[in-house]
Parts: C-alpha cells; structure tokens; sequence
C-alpha cells in the first residue's frame, strides 16, 4: 500500500516566531491521525498548511492524486489546489459558521459543493442533498431552512454532509467537537465514525480532547511549540507516554 | 503463534524528578496454537504490564515480541492496527465505547472491521449476548448505562465475536456469576480448540486449572526497584 498523502519537513513561521517546524509523516488510505497539544502548539498552522491555507516555507506535502501520482500541493498552481479542496479533500471547521453559506438553505449547502464539481441536474442534487441530510440526521423537512436556523449541533453535522457529499478522500477536521455540548459531541463522534468506516476515508483530525482522539484516531500527534513531540498508536500514547510535555498532558486530563 | 524474546520494559517519570522505574527484563515467553498459558504472580509483578506490551499499549524497551509473525516491539502503527483487526484479540477488564452506539453494534463491530457482511455479524452477536444471559431488551441500548457485570460480558462477547488466532484475556472471569463463570469458560475452550494461542490473567484459581496449559510466573522477569534521578 503507498500513502495517501506523505508530509516531507513542513516548516511555517510568522516572521521569527514557528507557526510548526520540520514535520513528517506518512497518511495511509483509511487511516485516521489525530493531532493534539495545547492552545498555540501550532496544530490548527499544520493542519492549515497540509490542507493548502496556508503557505509553509519549506517543506512539501505530496498527495495522491486519482491517477495515482503523487503531487506537491504546496507548489500547484491555485486552480488545481482549489479543485482538489473541492473534490478530494474536505475541511471541518471548528464553527460550522466558518465552513457554511449561513443565508443559503440547508439543502442549497449540499447542493452548491456538487454543483462545484459538475452536478446541473437540479431533481438529483436535490435527492442527493435529502438523502446526505438524512445519514447526518437532520430530517428532510428541514431541507429549505437557513443553516441560522439550526443549533450548534445541526450545524455542525450540516458542514460534514455539506464537504463529505462529493466522496472525498481526505478529511481535515479542526476541533470539529469544540463548543458542543457532550450530548452533541458523542452523536457527532458516533456519526464520523460511521462514516469514515463506511466511506474508507483518511482523516487528520486536530483537537486538544484526548478522549475525542481516543475514540477515533488510529494514530496520535503531540505537538508543543510548533514540534512534533510524540507520535505512535493512539493508545500507546495515551497510555504509556513517553515525552515529560505527552505525560503531562495525559496526566492532567480530569477523571469522570 | 507468540513468541517473546528477551522483552525489557522501563517506565520514565519525566514530571516526578525523573525517576526510571525497570520493571521488566529478560522475559521469555512462547504460546503455540491452541495452548493457553496463565500469567501468575502478586499484585505488581507485571501481568498487566506484559500484556499491555504484547498489544501495543506499552512501548517496549527492548526485545521482540512476535505475534503471527509481526514484531509489536518494531512495528509501524498501522501495522499494529492490522494485527489488532485480525489477528490478536484483547478482552480488557473495562468496555470502552463510543457512546450513544447499541450493545448489538459494539458486539458486531470487530466482524464489520474485518469485512464480514451486516446480517453474519449481527447474528453472531445475538447468539453471543444471548449466550452470556444479556437480556434482548436491552441489545438496541448503548452499554454504558448497563451495571458493570453486565458491561464486562457485552466486552466479552465483543472479544469473542471475531475468531482470532490469538487472545489476550485479562481477568475474563472476574466477578462473574457461576452461570456466567462457565459460559466464559467455554467460549475459551471454543477458541482453543479452533486454534486460537491464548494469554491469560486469572485470579479464578479453579478457571485457570481448567483452561490453562501452562503457567508463568512473571515475577521473576522483574527486576528490584531501582531509582535514579535525571
């Protein structure tokens, strides 16, 4: 199996201060990397970078591409970083707000990333966009309401049926439970779960939950600093951490 | 099927003045298939420790810990996670779920992993929970409401659900009642005699006589308590 996406020495600073410093590693299909550390580690830099937002000064990030070559997209030109952020990758944002057309309906939400990639038959994305609000469960009488009409958790699982609708290979997800309440948040890991096992997606995932990574991250990524402090197997992190910044992290989580 | 060789284990306390704690040397260790071999010694001795290590949870110092031909001790992530998805069970003393998810589903989770179809692994499902006296009105709920003997037999049943060639059992017995006690006791001659290498933790003095093979006191693999600041 080749990767899916190979980070080579990913390095991002503003001015003198590190964004994240000389990072690497492999993303295999199906996997899913869960990269957390605290306010400021530059976990959300990383994930900006990887996701073509930002602009790292060194360093590569390779993806492959449909064809199976692997390209840089760190040096592709806009148009076909764009098209990729269209159809290949998605992006959860933290505040759905961010990721969502706020006075467009619901199903228009859907419905505008297929018409993005070539969808025009209006009977079709309309379906399509019914049966994705379906497997996020939000009910198709909600199709024609405005995403400001919907609570924090409806708006969050809209922004997932709205980037997951075109089959996308690679998911990028910042704090994607963050300012749920944790009712909302089990339904929302339950149903990422789901979904990224249904549709063999890779996903890195950055937030400073460790119980959320524990739930769904196949792999974990300490950062502090801008560094890559620790990596390996979820639970081996979590449970046998082996950098003073992964225990004290570990440690200082509140036990229920 | 598990083969151990020479494994070392070292905990560092980074935030506690650096203490390095050994606690495991020169461990030696082979189960073939269909064996079961029970991992004795006091409260401290590593047991845990040593199963944590054969898993992947524990990061080993040094030696080679082969599972189906896979080192654990070397072994890239993903490759761990193949070998957890197919080849080596763990049934842990604690269910840890996604919240919100049915019993039936937590039960029939490890066989969609490895591919089988909805309706097979649904079906092995009921016949495990019905097996281990779980109640049907109680298969469309999430386990984290139930009691917590009965959590320990839907995270049974969700160990035995899927035929791995090796096991990793942790104290399967634990506070069961008799009815239970035994069934647990044939799902692991059931798995033994499929050919399944099997690793246990018993206290249940009378359950590792049954269906244990062999035992190995994991004391002695420990070394005195050294401390030393860094």
């Amino acid at each position: 199996m080749t990767p899916l996406l190979k980070v080579e020495n990913i390095s991002k600073f503003y001015g003198r201060r590190i964004g994240c410093k000389d990072v690497n590693f492999d993303l295999y299909p199906g996997e899913v990397m869960g990269i957390v550390g605290e306010s400021g580690s530059g976990k959300s830099t990383l994930l900006n970078c990887l996701a073509g937002h930002l602009n790292p000064e060194i360093g590569e990030v390779l993806f492959e591409m449909r064809d199976g070559a692997m390209r840089d997209t760190v040096t592709m030109s806009e148009p076909e970083r764009r098209m990729l952020s269209r159809t290949d990758w998605a992006f959860v944002h933290q505040h759905a707000r961010d990721g969502l057309r706020m006075n467009v309906s619901a199903g228009g939400n859907v419905g505008e990333r297929l018409m993005a990639v070539g969808a025009r038959h209006y009977g079709n994305i309309r379906e399509n966009a019914i049966d994705w609000l379906g497997r996020v469960e939000i009910s198709d009488t909600r199709v024609d309401d405005r995403p400001s009409q919907f609570s924090g958790g409806m708006q969050q699982r809209l922004q997932i049926a709205r980037n997951l609708v075109t089959g996308p290979r690679l998911v990028f997800m910042d704090e994607p439970t963050g300012g749920l309440d944790v009712s909302v948040q089990a339904r929302l890991l339950d149903l990422v779960r789901g979904l990224v096992r249904e549709m063999g997606l890779s996903a890195i995932i950055v937030t400073h939950d460790l119980a959320v990574v524990r739930l769904l991250a196949d792999r974990l990524m300490v950062m502090k600093d801008g560094h890559v402090v620790e990596t390996g197997l979820t639970d081996q992190v979590l449970d046998d951490p082996q950098h003073a910044y992964t225990q004290l992290l570990v440690s200082s989580v509140l036990q229920v | 099927m598990i083969e151990i060789k020479n494994l070392s284990k070292t905990f560092t306390l980074h935030n506690q003045g650096g203490v390095i704690i050994p606690v495991m040397q020169g461990a030696e260790l082979t189960v073939a298939p269909g064996k079961c071999v029970a991992l004795t010694g006091a409260s401290g001795a590593g047991k845990s420790t040593l199963m944590r290590m054969i898993y992947g949870n524990y990061l080993s110092a040094g030696g080679s810990i082969l599972v189906g031909g896979v080192d654990v001790v070397t072994a890239e992530p993903r490759e761990i996670m193949a070998l957890r998805r197919e080849v080596l069970g763990y049934v842990s003393q604690f269910l840890r779920v996604v919240p919100r998810v049915p019993t039936l589903d937590v039960v029939a989770d490890p066989l969609l992993a490895v591919g089988v179809d909805s309706d097979t692994a649904r079906d092995r499902a009921r016949d495990l929970l019905a097996r281990l006296n779980i109640p049907e009105r109680l298969w469309s709920l999430s386990p984290t409401s139930f009691s917590g003997g009965e959590q320990q037999r839907v995270n049974i049943a969700r160990g035995f659900a899927h035929t791995y060639p090796a096991m990793l059992l942790d104290e399967p017995t634990a506070s069961l009642d008799a009815v239970n006690r035994e069934t647990v006791l044939s799902l692991i001659e059931e798995a033994k005699a499929g050919g399944a290498a099997i690793i246990g933790i018993f206290h249940d003095e009378a359950a590792r006589d049954r269906v244990c093979d062999r035992e190995i006191d994991v004391s002695v693999y420990t070394p005195n308590v050294t401390k030393g600041a860094a």
